[in-house]
């Protein structure tokens, strides 16, 4: 039915692709890994969102967001900030001048908690605003831009500077949000240590289902008639306009969606990490989140995931022997990447991944006992 | 103010004028279109014969007059409401999705499921895939439904076009050169397709090709410069002098 579903994912394929995923983050890194190389991989995986959401917005939606940052930062701030206040209770905060606010208020003489901080003393309000904050602020943005009919290289560029803005403010409003250090020493999650080596286990598999919670979503939307008017926008938008349909409200649509993505991966990352700062925010991570999805193939939800995982590896392993030379090379790949292999790993996969496959062929032929040998046959045939 | 008069036309336009720095690209433009009626636009290039279809259908504004569609106005609507109020309208060159297949294409034209959540909760179920064959048997492209658009032949390509409009059954269609690029064949075919589908609505054409628009026009109108030269049955624009002139005498 689906052209480019049969390419990318297929029926069969896209739940065997989910399959692997699954059983690689649920089962083989956490039997494989000792528990700081899991909560690594689990860090990893929070960039994973924002990969994701840039899957949908450029590789389907054909608008490249250079600001993923913003939201992810929004929802790891939001997290933060609860996290903080849970651990700046007056008992712990006795020698301060002010107890029971955050440390970072205290020296920049603040006497008193900031409205926009007093939602995050419920955990139920926090959840709520890692939601629905970046989703609002996403929507206000897309709004102004996409009713406007502004995109391409405009909306990336205004998107960068939103970013930029914003890295800006939490930088400038130290008392307010930490400042340049961002929001540290975070300890418990209603009373329960976020430091232990179980809790960081805890969060590896609930980040993990939840990234493969927002993959299915996403697969979801991208099955749906939603889905191939995306593609049909990409391609042709005034078609899609004089086809009755309002371009920009499914413009909107998709990038609150990215935003809300970007912005779990966010508050998963605090929960993990333990701490947030205006550094995950900016352009820089901004832009390799969309090197994430680039090398990952950006028209694939589940090669974001590993192109997510390779480049991360590839920093920690590269900048632990050659600092300097890292940045370089992530940007040599990207550019590779761009130029060689536009639909990245997930292309390769696509170009020479059967000739792999056919090497295991014969595994396949244990568990066929099929009557319809012959079919398959002749599918093969006809496919290529 | 006769702009707010009502017709019994299908499409009135009073007084139309758009001017892009100065020019006049349309010129006080009066024009009106029956029920069942297959009017054919000629005329000489940059006469404003595409421009009078961008005003239609919303993607050009205008800078006065009237456009009145089943006594609705059009000039203040966005080309989505244009839409769906029922006007289709065809581009110059084919504008179809490549990457998607011809059941696709028709899918996404289908008028339902036309806001985000109903395209996301979207069901292509057998009334969608009924009137999807419907369509694609018109257009003469029923064995093709699983084809990429990309793949089709030129002419192919125009006929899906036309079928994205026909399957949202426009009171209004208007196509824009239709049968550039095709065949002597598909000439004739494009010619008994549009015979077909003027029954019960309006159908507006551009069109160069002089045999093919005496084929299918029930009326003519030449543009010349942003106004009307000369109007009325083909056989009597043929012989007007002026027309002669500007348009068919080289």
């Amino acid at each position: 039915m689906s052209f480019v579903y049969e390419k990318l994912f297929g029926d069969k394929k896209g739940l065997i692709g989910f399959c692997i995923l699954a059983a690689l983050i649920l089962v083989v890194f956490p039997v494989m890994l000792d528990s700081f190389r899991l909560n690594l991989v689990g860090k990893y995986l929070t960039y994973a969102f924002a990969a994701v959401s840039l899957v949908l917005l450029w590789g389907y939606g054909g608008t490249l967001s250079l600001g993923q940052g913003i939201f992810f930062g929004i929802g790891g701030y939001a997290m933060a900030m609860f996290l903080k206040l849970e651990a700046s209770s007056p008992e712990n905060t006795a020698i301060q001048s002010t107890p029971g606010i955050p440390d970072f208020m205290d020296w920049n003489q603040i006497t008193e908690l900031p409205t926009f901080w007093i939602p995050f003393h419920s955990f139920t309000l926090t959840l709520i605003a890692i939601l629905v904050v970046p989703t609002i602020f996403a929507y206000i943005i897309g709004a102004a831009m996409f009713k406007r009919r502004v995109g391409g290289v405009y909306f990336a560029i205004i998107t960068q500077v939103i970013s930029v803005i914003l890295t800006v403010l939490i930088v400038g409003q130290q008392g307010l949000t930490g400042g340049i250090n961002g929001i540290t020493d975070l300890r418990t999650l209603n009373g329960w240590d976020i430091t232990s080596d179980s809790a960081k286990n805890l969060f590896y598999f609930i980040n993990c289902f939840l990234l493969l919670a927002v993959i299915i979503a996403s697969r979801f939307i991208l099955t749906s008639k939603f889905g191939r008017l995306l593609l049909a926008m990409r391609d042709k938008e005034d078609r899609v306009r004089f086809s009755g349909y309002d371009v920009a409200n499914f413009k909107i649509f998709i990038f609150c969606f990215a935003a809300m993505i970007s912005a779990i991966g966010g508050a998963m990352f605090t929960l993990q990490v333990g701490f947030m700062s205006p550094s995950f925010v900016g352009i820089v991570p901004s832009i390799e989140m969309v090197i994430f999805a680039a090398i990952g193939g950006r028209m694939s939800l589940i090669g974001a995931v590993y192109g997510t995982l390779l480049i991360n590896f590839g920093k920690t392993a590269f900048s632990e022997s050659f600092p300097e030379l890292w940045l370089f090379l992530m940007g040599g790949l990207f550019i590779a990447v761009v130029m060689f292999f536009p639909n990245g790993l997930a292309g390769l996969w696509e170009d020479y991944g059967h000739h792999i496959t056919k090497r295991f062929g014969f595994i396949n032929k244990f568990f066929d006992k099929s009557e319809n040998t012959a079919d398959s046959v002749e599918l093969e045939g006809s496919n290529s | 103010m006769n702009m707010s008069t009502n017709t019994d036309f299908t499409l009135a336009i009073e007084d139309l004028t758009v001017s892009f720095d100065g020019f006049k690209a349309v010129d006080s433009l009066n024009f009106y279109l029956d029920r069942n009626e297959l009017h054919v636009v000629i005329g000489p290039n940059g006469a404003g014969k595409t421009t009078v279809l961008d005003l239609i259908c919303g993607k050009t504004k205008s800078t006065s007059g009237s456009i009145k569609f089943l006594n609705k106005e059009l000039t203040n609507l966005s080309e989505h409401e244009i839409v769906r109020a029922g006007v289709g309208r065809k581009f110059q060159t084919p504008s179809i999705y490549e990457n998607l297949s011809v059941m696709e294409n028709l899918e996404i034209s289908y008028p339902k499921g036309r806001g985000v959540f109903g395209s996301l909760m979207f069901k292509h179920d057998a009334v969608v895939r009924d009137k999807i064959m419907e369509v694609a048997k018109q257009i003469m492209l029923e064995k093709s439904l699983h084809t990429e658009a990309g793949l089709l032949s030129h002419g192919q390509k125009q006929w899906l076009e036309i079928g994205m409009l026909l399957i949202q059954d426009p009171q209004l269609l208007m196509l824009d050169e239709p049968v550039a690029g095709m065949s002597v064949k598909e000439r004739e075919q494009t010619a008994e397709l549009l015979n077909k589908i003027s029954a019960g609505r309006s159908v507006l054409v551009i069109e160069h090709d002089m045999e093919f628009v005496a084929r299918i026009a029930h009326k003519v109108t030449v543009l010349h410069q942003g106004k009307i030269l000369a109007a009325g049955e083909m056989k009597d624009v043929q012989k007007d002098p002026k027309v002669i002139e500007v348009y068919l005498g080289h």
